[in-house]
């Protein structure tokens, strides 16, 4: 499966899982992204990590490290 | 009866405008106790019955941040009357996930709809009566830009605490983690400590295996079995983690009462996106952020900001407060040593600080500009990858480039972090950048023992402050003070906007004004102690003014300096100058020139100064060593006391500044024993030995792997 971290810049995925446990995976719940929720990627930041990602009306950021724990799929 | 009101909220959904107009000028912010997290508290306008509250910005109260953790504590210990939570209209899927929980909290809770202007400016609209039903509390509009809808929040949320009815929660989850949680609350229903109204909050608690509330309820073994029973089978069935489905369920409600409440029009880009398009576009994004940076750079170090201060400094505190003080004091007949105490000890140490004041508000008034439009979290998004190898936040970048200026503001603007360890972290390691003024001290070493080579130990100096940065991060790390996971950096982006004039002006001078009350009192007592122990001593059996190396200090320097023969200068000029440099850095300098009998008004690059100093150091590396342990090593006392203010904690100011004293220190052995070695100053000893086993050590803790790191790295 894929994740987000692999996903394409301009591109709209779903969240399908997320993995792990403890405070980094509440945090990235907290933010917003929970299953099923639609994720639009902006753009990647100019050294190449973190990316922007759109989410339930607001733009949030996050390294690729973490975006690796977000499974999606094509929305 | 005096009401007390809690102010709930994300960042940036314009918090702290709402804060400042319910309270006007009348705040008082502190810290809340044992942490860095800023506290500020007010008395409602025109009722000084009502006290206002501002908790931390959160997203929600999860146990895991700092700020999470300080605003569920202050909620379920202090019990505030009611809650004015204020939520980001455009942006109100997310900020009504935190009212989801704080609904729990069983305080009386009033909603204010914040921005709600903007978003029918967008062409969305919201049903209030209906989202006001759904989520089970009050609405009112308001605009804490503009201050209407204020005045009727407040009333609404005293109208509420007078009421006193415990506020039960109305929203619900999916049907089978609900049934979950009826059967949790009926295990611990009827005791003493959860009444009614908190049922909820600890079922929900329990379920998420939050370990603060296991701990608080002391349950019997039997009862702990069947809610684990309960919980694991509803993980099974979702294949999740609770604590993963409780946030689920919140959003799924959220979800579908916006998808009833809110009608959406909205297009893809807003003006915000479309400034952020160009702002941290892939090509523009570095080329702008140094534009930035180097405007505020120019004005407030270099240009604009040094003029004020060198003003501040030479005209207003020199002639202007000297003068009249002087003046005052032979009028009055004022006893000599007392007059030089006040004249040089007091005004001459206080003023070398408070003459960076107008300087640092410059800086203060750009630091938040760039953090009221929204810049700032940008330039967290463009640094983070460098700077996250070293340990710290891509906002690390501007405390670092602010204390080449001046360490004191740049400590200061460490603030602008959220995250505690990488605040502190940049804390302890901003001042090792050269300051302003450290630069006569490396002119005059640089003059003294390379005259040739001078150009090339300025940047030799800078690189080596960079270095020590760099090691540190990598180092401390790996220490039991910084370990732990890589603190998240999921972060939010807030949409640009045009900063208040009054939202800048009170942020601007609140940072200032308690720089000037916090750091004044540390800097005015330690300037005060080093001019007398500079300029007393015991001559004739008693204690009297005496001068060089009869005085106290001279006494001490002369005990202290084996200290520093390993670093080869283990003389007591070259310690009293070091404990002289504690006031000011610059005082190095001034304090040879008094050692050498050419008084203290000496320049840097005065022929006869360079010469003595030349004897006074046996080699170049000695020379070296001593400028770069003056360098490295603990900053003058106002940017001790800028630390201490920060770091809000006696304990973590004493291990910021021991760090740094312990990293000059073996900087400059492996700089003099390994260095006097590979030049053929020094012989090789004892010494060698200790240099060499410094540079070993220096070595091992950057490379070493890190114990506290755990196999899975992920999560």
């Amino acid at each position: 499966m894929r994740t987000l971290k692999d996903a394409k810049i301009g591109s709209t995925v779903r969240v399908v899982k997320l993995c792990g446990k403890g405070p980094l995976k509440r945090r990235i719940m907290d933010m917003g992204i929970t299953k099923g929720t639609q994720i639009y990627l902006r753009k990647v930041a100019p050294l190449g990590d973190p990316i922007e990602v759109h989410v339930r009306g607001y733009e949030l950021s996050l390294r690729k490290s973490e975006a690796e724990n977000i499974f999606v799929e094509k929305a | 009866m005096e009401i007390k009101v809690a102010l709930a909220g994300n960042p940036n959904s314009g918090k702290t405008t709402l804060f400042n107009s319910l309270t006007g000028s009348n705040q008082y912010v502190g810290n809340w106790p044992g942490v860095t997290v800023e506290k500020k508290e007010g008395r409602l306008k025109g009722n000084k019955d009502v006290l206002i509250v501002d908790l931390p910005g959160i997203y929600s109260l999860s146990p895991y941040t700092l700020e999470e953790v300080v605003t569920r504590d202050f909620l379920m210990n202090e019990k505030p009357d009611v809650i004015i939570n204020l939520v980001d209209a455009t942006n109100i899927e997310r900020n009504l996930y935190l009212t989801t929980q704080l609904a729990e909290i069983g305080i009386p809770m009033v909603i204010a709809l914040n921005m709600i202007d903007l978003l029918k400016n967008f062409g969305d609209d919201i049903n209030i009566d209906k989202l006001s039903k759904e989520i089970g509390f009050d609405i009112v509009e308001v605009s804490a830009l503009k201050g209407t809808g204020v005045l009727e929040v407040a009333t609404k949320a005293v109208e509420l605490a007078k009421r006193k009815e415990k506020a039960i929660p109305v929203h619900k989850f999916g049907s089978d983690v609900e049934r979950a949680l009826s059967q949790i609350g009926s295990l611990i229903k009827n005791r003493d400590d959860i009444p009614d109204e908190l049922l909820r909050w600890f079922s929900v608690k329990l379920f998420e295996r939050d370990k603060k509330v296991i701990e608080q309820l002391k349950l019997s073994g039997d009862i702990s079995d069947k809610i684990e029973k309960i919980i694991s089978d509803i993980e099974k069935m979702h294949d999740d983690d609770s604590e993963s489905i409780i946030t689920n369920e919140r959003y799924e409600f959220i979800t579908k009462v916006v998808a009833s409440t809110v009608k959406k029009h909205r297009g893809n880009m807003t003006v915000s996106d479309k400034i952020d398009r160009v702002v941290t576009n892939r090509i523009l994004a570095l080329p702008i952020f140094a534009l930035v940076i180097f405007i505020i750079y120019f004005i407030s170090v270099s240009t604009l900001g040094t003029i004020i201060t060198d003003w501040t400094n030479d005209v207003f505190f020199g002639e202007w407060v000297t003068g009249a003080a002087a003046t005052l004091l032979t009028k009055i007949g004022t006893a000599e040593w007392l007059s030089d105490l006040i004249l040089n000890g007091i005004i001459g140490g206080v003023g070398s600080v408070l003459g960076f004041v107008p300087q640092m508000f410059l800086l203060f008034f750009f630091l938040s500009l760039l953090e009221d439009c929204g810049y700032m979290a940008r330039v967290a998004f463009i640094m983070d990858k460098i700077f996250r190898k070293f340990g710290l936040s891509g906002k690390s970048f501007i405390p670092l480039l602010i204390s080449s200026g001046c360490g004191v503001p740049g400590v200061m603007a460490t603030k602008t972090i959220e995250n505690e360890k990488d605040r502190r972290m940049t804390t302890m390691v901003t001042t090792f950048i050269p300051c302003g003024a450290k630069i006569p001290v490396i002119a005059l070493i640089a003059g003294a023992m390379l005259p040739d080579y001078a150009g090339l130990v300025a940047p030799a100096v800078y690189f080596i402050g960079i270095f020590a940065v760099i090691v540190s991060g990598i180092a401390l790390k790996k220490t039991k003070l910084f370990a732990g996971d890589p603190s998240p950096f999921v972060m939010e982006l807030p949409q640009y906007h045009v900063p208040s004039v009054k939202g800048l002006w009170v942020h601007m001078w609140e940072r200032g004004s308690s720089f000037i009350k916090k750091a004044g009192t540390i800097i005015f007592v330690s300037s005060a102690v080093i001019w007398f122990l500079s300029n007393f001593g015991i001559s004739g059996g008693s204690v009297g003014m005496v001068e060089g190396s009869k005085s106290f200090l001279g006494m001490i320097g002369g005990f202290i300096a084996p200290v520093f023969a390993p670093l080869g200068f283990g003389t007591w000029q070259a310690t009293v100058a070091t404990f002289s440099g504690l006031v000011a850095k610059e005082n190095v300098v001034a304090t040879f020139g008094i050692f050498f009998g050419l008084g203290n008004e000496i320049i840097e690059d005065d022929p006869t100064l360079l010469n003595m100093v030349a004897q006074l150091f046996p080699s170049v590396v000695a020379g070296m060593s001593f400028l770069i342990f003056n360098m490295l090593c603990a900053p003058c006392f106002a940017a001790i006391g800028a630390i201490r203010k920060e770091m809000a904690s006696g304990k973590w100011t004493l291990i910021a500044v021991g760090y740094q004293t312990l990293l000059a220190y073996i900087f400059s052995l492996i700089i003099y024993q390994v260095g006097g070695l590979l030049i053929g100053a020094l012989t090789f000893g004892l010494g060698s030995v200790a240099g060499i086993i410094a540079l070993v050590f220096v070595l091992y803790m950057l490379f070493r792997p890190n114990p506290y790191l755990k196999k899975d790295l992920k999560m």
